[in-house]
């Protein structure tokens, strides 16, 4: 089975996000860089089917050249190929990246026949955009569900008759859907639990090569003006005292909030 | 002109209208008002009575009832094409819905099938004198806004689930006109067609919970949760769980709360060795009181909590669980 799974590059932000002082960026100095925990269990799911089905993974992001280093992530937890799309000093909206996803998709299966999935996070951690995967999907022609909690793959054979069952939960009911491949499927955090990268997957994704092509850029409808910091209250938390004895404090404040039976 | 509004059915009452629906109308009634158009929605099936007054009650003047002996169930494809097919019938300046699972996936399908932009979960809206629909939107779950303006028409957004509900004061107009919509689907379209089936449990719903228990690293380990479930059914509540968490296998995915897990919105939520990263924060910007139990006392969660015990989670909470026992 191939898969293809489609990652991208954002900065790993904790207690504190900062902005440029242009206010136009994330400022991203001091931070390191990551994927959406989405995309992590997109990653993993692939690799098991793999492991399972045989095949391989093959991780695509398109980014800056430093992206690089999630693909090689990717790849030391078991995908066999990466592919940097390079963004170059473009801002590519998420038409733009949806349609550099799907050309490289088309170029590929022009070359080496193509994958029966492609795997998505269900939206991206910085823009969360909530589209990539659906527009890919319409550029390919193929069918897409989105927000996969559960998936199963049904019938051994690649490309004759194999079709995927997936569900997710909404609202208090479980929708399922029974899909032909190839198939456009994007994937939230919970699908499954991500492993940890082995020293030799490190070493192997250390050496690997990673296809680097540029796909054609086109602007979107949306102007960004600037970003900013909601006026979240920034307060400091009246201390109701240290250790164990705050702990009559602390009842009485559950007593005043009405919350103890 | 109109701005059209997709609605969804109240999944617990089943009769009026998802509260994320009645956010987005109010954001789309907003919209409207600014450009003195009208409001229109669209929903699959025949609208219930109590979903006609909700509607006509936020504004809305027209109902397009979208129904076809082809969908037996929920297909986001199709439901993207039967939208794709009303906008010549209804000219919508702008088409709005609820970032629901639904909502947004079936925006980024008529998205995807009429060719133009689509931005995602915004909580405000308004035409702009110099062209265009200013918005401003969500960045990282909410944890960073956005201000934007969308150039293309019809503006496709989604609005956040917990954007303002406040709704332009109309005049209490009378029912809206149901309009019967046949959409034309392509095969295609049907491919990804939920079957629906009952999920199991009935427990006290992480979502709704009054009051939630949070459990960080801080806890230390799997065994680490009995007195926070303990303390949890004592002030009938749940426990919640930060991503270390989770991805420890400590506890399942489901209990966890943030950006990537669930938003919660308790009266309570008291956070237990949990340091307060935005990821954690944007998943629980909507809890009333916020109580932080940390053994740093600069931990950023302590510029977010309403109140702080500064300790050793271990010691406190079997403390307070004895303390709410001895009491009754
Ligand atoms: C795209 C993205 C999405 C994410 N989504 C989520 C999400 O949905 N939910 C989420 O939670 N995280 C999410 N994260 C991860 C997030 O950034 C943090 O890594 C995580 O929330 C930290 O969990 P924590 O607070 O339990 O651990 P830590 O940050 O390690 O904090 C542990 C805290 O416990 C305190 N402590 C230690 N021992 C004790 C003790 N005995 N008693 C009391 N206090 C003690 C420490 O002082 C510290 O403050 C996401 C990250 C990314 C990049
Ligand atoms: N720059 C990118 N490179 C590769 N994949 C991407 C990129 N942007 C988005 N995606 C994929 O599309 C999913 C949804 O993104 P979005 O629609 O932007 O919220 C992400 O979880 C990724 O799987």
């Amino acid at each position: 089975m191939e898969i293809l799974v489609c990652v991208k590059r954002v900065p790993t932000v904790g207690g504190k996000i900062s902005l440029t002082a242009d206010g136009q960026q994330v400022d991203t100095r001091m931070s390191g860089f990551t994927i959406s925990p989405h995309e992590e269990c997109a990653v993993e799911e692939a690799v098991q089917l793999t492991e399972r089905l045989g095949g391989t993974v093959t991780v695509l992001t398109l980014g800056p050249p430093e992206a690089a280093d999630q693909v090689r992530d990717c790849m030391a937890l078991g995908a066999g190929a990466g592919v940097l799309l390079e963004a170059g000093d473009q801002e590519w909206g998420p038409m733009a990246t949806a349609d550099a996803i799907a050309w490289n998709v088309a170029r590929l299966t022009e070359v080496s026949g193509g994958y029966d999935l492609l795997l998505f996070g269900n939206e991206a951690a910085d823009t969360g955009d909530y589209q990539v995967p659906v527009r890919v999907a319409h550029k390919l022609g193929l069918p897409c569900v989105t927000g996969i909690k559960h998936l199963e793959v049904q019938g051994t054979d690649a490309g004759d008759g194999q079709r995927i069952r997936a569900s997710r939960e909404y609202r208090g009911q479980r929708e399922s859907f029974d899909l032909p491949l190839p198939a456009v499927v994007s994937v939230k955090e919970g699908i499954n639990l991500p492993r940890y990268p082995s020293l030799p997957g490190r070493l192997r994704a250390k050496r690997a090569a990673i296809e680097r092509v540029s796909p054609p850029w086109h602007a979107d409808g949306v102007r960004t003006l600037g970003l900013r910091l909601p006026d979240l209250q920034q307060q400091n938390a009246r201390v109701l005292g240290a250790g164990t004895e705050a702990v009559p404090a602390l009842l009485e404040l559950l007593d005043e909030l009405g919350v103890l039976s | 002109m109109t701005v059209l509004c997709l609605v969804e059915p109240d999944a617990t009452a089943g009769a009026g209208l998802a509260d994320a629906s009645l956010r987005a109308l109010a954001l789309a009634g907003r919209l409207a008002e600014s450009g003195g158009e009208s409001l229109a929605a669209a929903l699959a099936g025949e609208p219930t009575p109590d979903q006609l007054a909700a509607l006509g009650s936020a504004g809305v003047t027209d109902v397009h009832a979208i129904t076809s002996p082809r969908l037996s169930g929920y297909a986001p494809a199709a439901f993207g094409r039967s939208i794709a097919g009303l906008l010549p019938v209804a000219a919508p300046a702008a088409i709005i819905a609820a970032a629901t699972d639904h909502g947004s996936e079936v925006m980024a399908h008529l998205g995807a099938i009429i060719g133009l932009d689509l931005v995602a979960n915004c909580v405000e809206a308004t035409w702009s004198d110099a062209g265009g629909c200013a918005l401003v939107r969500y960045r990282w779950a909410g944890s960073l806004l956005e201000d934007a303006v969308l150039d293309t028409s019809p503006a496709l957004l989604t609005v956040a689930t917990d954007a303002p509900g406040s709704a332009p004061t109309v005049a209490a107009g009378g029912a809206p006109k149901v309009h019967q919509f046949e959409p034309e689907l392509a095969d295609s379209d049907l491919l990804a067609e939920a079957t629906e089936s009952a999920v199991g449990g009935g427990a006290v719903s992480l979502a709704t919970a009054r009051v939630v228990v949070g459990g960080g690293r801080g806890v230390g380990g799997p065994e680490g949760f009995a007195p926070l479930e303990e303390l949890a059914d004592l002030l009938g509540g749940v426990v919640g769980v930060s991503r270390v968490v989770t991805s420890q296998g400590w506890r399942p995915h489901r209990q966890q709360v943030g950006q990537t897990g669930t938003k919660i919105a308790p009266e309570l939520y008291l956070a237990c060795g949990i340091s307060g990263a935005i990821q954690h924060m944007a998943g629980c910007q909507a809890a009333k009181h916020l109580v932080a139990i940390n053994t740093d006392p600069d931990a950023p969660i302590m510029s977010r909590a309403d109140y702080a015990v500064i300790g050793d989670l271990s010691q406190i909470i079997p403390a307070l669980v004895a303390a709410i026992r001895a009491r009754s």
